[in-house]
């Protein structure tokens, strides 16, 4: 590549790499805003990875206490697993509607959403209510404290994604399918589906490997 | 290197955006996740309570099977792609990546270790 052949292009390649980039200006907001929330969502699994570590470390610690697999009932765990599993499908028919701006489908899919995840919520108040009442709160062992709070940490963001999901379904209502409302939504569906992800991860590793040994 | 410079100079795309499909073909997509993340899962679930395999293979089982279903969910569900449109999405994914492996794997290694060089408790106790 000689020097004539580049001068052309001097400001579509600064670097004279040989490539002529052709620079399309700053990117529409949608990306801006979903690529900001993807990076928020990779630094929450990091920060989800610190209490799988802090898990890894302890799990072996119960202080003559319960193991996991006296404690773990699989049964419940599957039901919770399935029921993530198919709101994240059901999020993912209302992201669908929204862009299609169909409010009936979109309504549908909100609402089957936002019930699996209560009954998920519910499913596992009741785990960890009962418990607790047996002696095994978070106090009894580092096993436990940990155990509490790696799936307590997930519960609340369940808790938070079914709140914001209530609020989404209201702002559709209220605005209608705006540029910005579709936005919200968009992280709305990366942060359940996200949820989701982590959800394997929980009950892999703290539910199926805890019950084994 | 012609080829190169006249390389699209389109947008990327946003994570969890899909490039332009028929709302048929998108349902479908989720439809093939759903299924496969349901598969996944009941393989999961079916090795740890069963005696059917060698034992020590089923950790090891579970950990492939868990990334397995990680990844079917990027794929499918937040439609991360290798097409250049998705690079930006795929590094920050990849560094995000590679802070979890570290934390989780150096906090392991280092407090396996710890363990493994510490004499018991009663025995330090006796020293004093």
């Amino acid at each position: 590549m000689t020097m004539t052949a580049t001068a052309g292009h001097a400001h579509a390649d600064p670097h004279h790499i040989g490539v002529v980039i052709e620079h399309p200006g700053p990117a529409p907001k949608r990306i801006v805003t979903a690529y900001g929330f993807w990076i928020f969502l990779l630094s929450d699994i990091v920060m989800f990875s610190c209490f799988f570590a802090a898990y890894a470390v302890l799990v072996g610690q119960t202080a003559d206490g319960p193991k996991g697999s006296e404690i773990f009932e699989q049964g419940n765990v599957a039901i919770e697993t399935v029921c993530l599993l198919l709101s994240s499908f059901t999020c993912g028919m209302a992201s669908i509607a929204a862009d299609v701006r169909n409010r009936f489908w979109f309504y549908l899919g909100m609402a089957v959403t936002c019930v699996l995840g209560l009954i998920f919520l519910v499913l596992e108040f009741r785990e960890f209510a009962d418990l607790i009442v047996r002696g095994y709160g978070p106090s009894r062992s580092a096993f436990l404290t940990a155990f509490f709070s790696l799936v307590g940490c997930h519960g609340l963001h369940v808790s938070a994604g079914v709140l914001w999901l209530l609020t989404m379904t209201a702002q559709v209502f209220a605005k209608g399918f705006r540029a910005d409302i579709l936005r919200r939504m968009m992280c709305f569906a990366l942060f359940w589906h996200a949820l989701d992800i982590i959800w394997v991860a929980v009950f892999s590793v703290v539910y199926l490997l805890g019950s084994g040994t | 290197m012609s080829d190169q410079t006249h390389m699209p100079a389109g947008h990327d795309l946003a994570p969890g955006d899909e490039e332009q499909h028929s709302v048929g073909a998108r349902i479908l997509g989720y439809v093939v996740g759903l299924v496969l993340a349901l598969l996944l899962t009941a393989t999961s679930f079916f090795i740890a309570g069963t005696d059917l395999v060698w034992q020590p293979s089923i950790p090891v089982a579970l950990i492939v099977l868990a990334i397995a279903q990680m990844g079917v969910h990027l794929v499918f569900f937040l439609h991360i792609t290798t097409g250049p449109d998705n690079t930006n999405n795929v590094l920050a994914l990849a560094f995000g990546l590679l802070v979890v492996f570290l934390v989780v794997g150096g906090s392991v290694w280092i407090m396996a270790h710890l363990n493994a060089n510490m004499p018991p408790m009663d025995q330090i106790m006796m020293r004093q």
